[in-house]
């Protein structure tokens, strides 16, 4: 990057004498030479150099200063990212080394670097050889044949779909039987009988007992086949759902922070569905479709050859209409997808927070939205309609012209004696099937599109790696002491650096509180010691161990998370607070509920701790909510425990109550609490302040007070307000603006969807 | 008596009144199942007339005779549930749908508001609440008549 951030290539090389830097600015001839920038760093006066790194909306620098002022910037893309790290690190310590710089001596000549990824040159966590940074950056093409990859599901339904094919083969052929029974009647029977000769009803007769025999056949076998095809293809799709859900649930926080509900919840249901009545219905019918004209292709040219010919001529013009056709429908249907999506997607977004659409009286600009959504669904429909309702007309026309032809060519035929009556019936009867198979076949067009737009969509969750990787070989994690190490952790989101170079030791059962501005990176920290998401730099250690090594579930069961908005699944409160350990005892169950202070509520509600909660349930005050997974958390008894703003969303008298349930939580256990209101940090051992994704101060509570800084600025803006709220109730969050009350939780409400 | 670790007497008033073994008494005191429905013999609070609670019971059966007699005979004066023996009709198999219903506390009907006041529970039971709040039961399905079966599965 230049600096006026155009896309040049440069270097910048730190060796142990000097930092060197190459930059092309772009306009000088390809090929020639540009000047080297060096800055000696074995010399005493390069002690006051320093290399500063920053970045901004997906540009970093690095930066050159003496204590005059900036000597130089690089900057680069983030790609460069971890290189440039690395470089400041190096720089650093080289620089602590150098022999006049004072306390050299204790940290030995050389420079130790841990290993790095051999692709990506990212430090790998020590003694492992799975890269983190790499494996976040897989990510596989989706293959245009889609429809074939529903292999992987079929596979186990190979013998049924084998007999399904049999089955079909067979009734197909059944159904080609009738029009060849109609030459002999024709020639042998109707024609004799038309010059004069009687009729012989024996004859008639094994005609037609062979007819309806030959349609009692096709019917029986065509029912056992769609029977046992539509089996097979429901279970494929039930598989398929299941394996989706399942797998999506595997995926990262950060997945689900960039799809819409509305959008995911289509995909799960509607995606699944469609491509199983693809494969029960459709599929199938094409699968016949094809069967029936080679069979009859071969009939026809067994019985004479010429009339084949021309009866199968406009077969080779209607496929290539198919075709160009079907690549305008694909992007059609792909567009209907994606608006379609949009549509949901209004529905998602409004309905949830339909409480804010009401209070800010949006009701207009939301129904306006659904409406314009809905409106270039319509567009996208109209457009693809022009395409799609010429194409069914168009083929039936090519019917009737073929049609026409195989008259006019038989007659002629028939006239210079080549063919009987009775074969020239036969032929028409079997092209009108024929036809007919192919009016049907370019429908198969438009569903397989469907099918394999919806296809695509699955596969793009089943391709999603999760962010937060299985490791190969996971170490168990049995009675962890609950010591968390942050190593120099930092953590990127999108383009976003969210937190820089955090160094913190937590020792087991420790009560730590986090505080700070909203948006310093207290939930993000939070959200990386569960690990919902992995750090982007450095490690976080439980009891000495990167966490990534452990399994992932296995980690997880020994934390505890309280949220500022608890979630309740639709069930009864006992199956709420089980839900963490669906096998735990009434007994359990009730001695958590009683340790969170919820069990006198429970008792209150009309059916105790039967009672169904959640989307379609009993109404739940926030505070009750609160206390309902407060006991959730206390029953699966963590080492760790974190607490999300667990008090913020209700008021001072609940707070009371809940904070009580919460000392009984907190005893014994690695504690660490996000609050805004201070005084919900009483308890905690240390208070470490957050600033832009750093650590701005840690200790406990009187010393951070004594030393007037940060914290002590904070805690005297809280009081302010505590004084000021004797008088003038005003909304407690430090970032809820006043005029968001309606927004914000309130303690009555139901939860949203 | 003396194993139990409170004592319950009625009042004058038809109130229960429970003395705890520290010689505490507290008037007004209702029993109320933690597990009405899971379980109701397993979990008993025994709540007084401010809503805490004074005693608990881990097993109804395990009380001794007299006691847990008080205590059933107050359950019984508070709950209702109708167990639903036969489905007369059904106004409608939409909702809100008005049901005549035989249960075992006589013929009744009631206003369903929705499919979602069916309650499925795991052994089969459904519990079934009115408009109103009333909750009905029906234990077991197979047991209904034909007819009763066939307008129930409408809604199901």
């Amino acid at each position: 990057m230049s600096g006026n951030l155009r896309f040049v290539s440069g270097e910048l090389i730190l060796t142990n004498r000097r930092l060197l830097a190459r930059v092309d600015d772009g306009n000088e001839a390809p090929g020639s030479e540009t000047a080297w920038v060096s800055w000696r760093l074995d010399e005493p006066a390069a002690v006051r150099l320093r290399l500063l790194h920053t970045d901004h909306g997906g540009i970093g620098a690095l930066e050159l200063h003496d204590d005059l002022g900036r000597l130089a910037i690089w900057r680069f893309t983030l790609a460069q990212n971890i290189l440039a790290l690395r470089l400041v690190t190096l720089f650093d310590a080289h620089q602590a080394r150098r022999p006049w710089r004072a306390g050299a001596d204790e940290l030995g000549t050389t420079v130790d670097e841990p290993a790095l990824c051999p692709s990506c040159r990212a430090p790998l966590p020590p003694d492992s050889d799975d890269c983190p940074v790499c494996s976040r950056e897989v990510q596989a093409v989706p293959s245009t044949w889609v429809l074939l990859r529903l292999w992987r599901f079929a596979k186990p339904y190979r013998k049924p779909l084998a007999g399904g094919f049999a089955l079909t083969l067979a009734s197909t052929a059944a159904t080609l039987v009738p029009p060849y029974l109609a030459i002999p009647l024709m020639d042998d029977i109707l024609i004799p009988f038309q010059n004069g000769k009687q009729i012989d009803p024996m004859h008639v007769l094994i005609y037609l007992g062979g007819l309806l025999l030959a349609a009692l056949l096709a019917w029986g076998l065509g029912w056992a086949r769609t029977y046992l095809l539509a089996l097979v293809s429901e279970r494929i799709g039930a598989d398929l759902r299941t394996a989706t859900f399942e797998h999506l649930l595997q995926l990262s926080l950060d997945y689900f922070g960039g799809k819409r509900t509305g959008d995911l919840m289509a995909r799960i249901g509607s995606e699944t569905d469609r491509i199983c009545v693809f494969l029960s219905l459709h599929a199938l019918d094409f699968a016949t479709d094809v069967l029936m004209i080679v069979m009859t292709a071969v009939i026809l040219f067994s019985i004479n050859p010429w009339l084949a010919v021309v009866t199968l001529l406009p077969l080779p013009f209607i496929g290539w209409m198919i075709h160009t056709v079907r690549d305008r429908l694909r992007t059609g249907f792909e567009k209907i997808d994606r608006v379609w999506s949009e549509v949901t997607n209004v529905l998602a977004d409004t309905i949830p927070g339909i409480r804010v659409v009401k209070a800010f009286a949006q009701e207009g600009r939301e129904a306006e939205r659904f409406r314009v959504a809905n409106q270039s669904n319509l567009l996208v429909n109209d457009r693809l309609n022009k395409t799609w309702s010429l194409f069914t007309p168009t083929v039936s026309l090519l019917t009737e012209i073929g049609l026409l032809v195989v008259w006019a060519f038989g007659i002629w035929q028939v006239s210079r004696n080549e063919i009987t009556v009775g074969v020239l019936t036969a032929f028409i009867a079997y092209i009108g099937r024929f036809y007919g198979r192919l009016d049907s076949m370019s429908r198969i067009v438009s569903v397989t599109q469907k099918a394999a737009a919806g296809a695509k969509r699955i596969f793009d969750i089943l391709d999603h790696v999760s962010n937060v990787p299985e490791p190969a070989t996971p170490l168990p994690l049995t009675n962890p002491q609950g010591r968390i190490e942050l190593n120099g952790i930092g953590f990127r989101y999108g383009n976003r650096s969210v937190i820089r170079g955090l160094d913190l030791e937590i020792r087991p059962g420790e009560m730590i509180g986090l505080v700070g501005h909203s948006g310093s990176g207290k939930s993000t920290l939070v959200n990386l010691i569960c690990r919902f998401y992995d750090v982007t730099d450095g490690a976080i250690k439980v009891d000495g161990i990167d966490i990534r090594r452990y399994g992932v579930a296995d980690y997880r069961r020994h934390i505890g998370l309280v949220l500022q908005e608890p979630f309740l699944f639709f069930g009864t409160i006992a199956e709420n607070i089980a839900y963490g350990r669906p096998d735990a005892s009434r007994q359990d169950i009730v001695a958590a509920a009683r340790a969170a202070h919820a069990h006198e509520f429970i008792l209150r509600l009309p059916q105790g701790y039967d009672s169904l909660v959640g989307e379609r349930g009993q109404g739940l005050s926030g505070g009750e909510r609160q206390r309902i997974s407060i006991a959730r958390a206390l029953l699966i008894d963590p080492r760790i425990l974190i607490l999300d703003e667990a008090t913020s969303s209700v008021d001072t008298e609940t707070e009371k109550e809940i904070q009580n349930a919460l000392d009984n939580l907190v005893q014994g256990r690695t504690t660490i609490a996000i609050a805004h209101r201070l005084s919900t940090l009483r308890k905690a051992d240390r208070l470490v302040v957050m600033d832009r994704g750093q650590i701005a101060e840690v200790g406990p509570h009187d010393d951070l007070i004594a030393r007037r800084g940060a914290y002590w600025r904070l805690h005297e803006a809280q009081l302010r307000q505590a004084a000021a709220d004797d008088w003038s109730p005003v909304s407690d969050g430090v970032d809820a603006p006043v005029a968001a009350v309606a927004a914000g939780p309130s303690s009555h409400s139901e939860l949203p969807a | 008596m003396s194993g139990e670790p409170f004592q319950l007497e009625r009042n004058a008033h038809g109130r229960l009144v429970l003395i705890t073994s520290g010689g505490e008494s507290h008037a007004g005191v209702v029993p109320i199942r933690a597990f009405p429905i899971a379980a109701p013999q397993e979990g008993l609070s025994l709540v007084d007339a401010d809503g805490r609670e004074v005693a608990w019971v881990d097993r109804l059966d395990q009380l001794a005779e007299p006691l847990r007699a008080l205590i059933e005979e107050e359950l019984a004066s508070r709950e209702f549930t109708p167990e639903i023996l036969r489905i007369r009709s059904v106004s409608t198999y939409s909702t809100p749908s008005i049901w005549e219903v035989d249960t075992d506390r006589g013929p009744t009907r009631f206003v369903l508001k929705g499919e979602e006041d069916i309650r499925r529970l795991k052994d089969g039971a459904l519990w079934i609440a009115d408009s109103h709040g009333i909750q009905f039961v029906l234990h077991n399905r197979k047991a209904l008549d034909r007819r009763s079966r066939r307008l129930l599965e409408r809604f199901l």
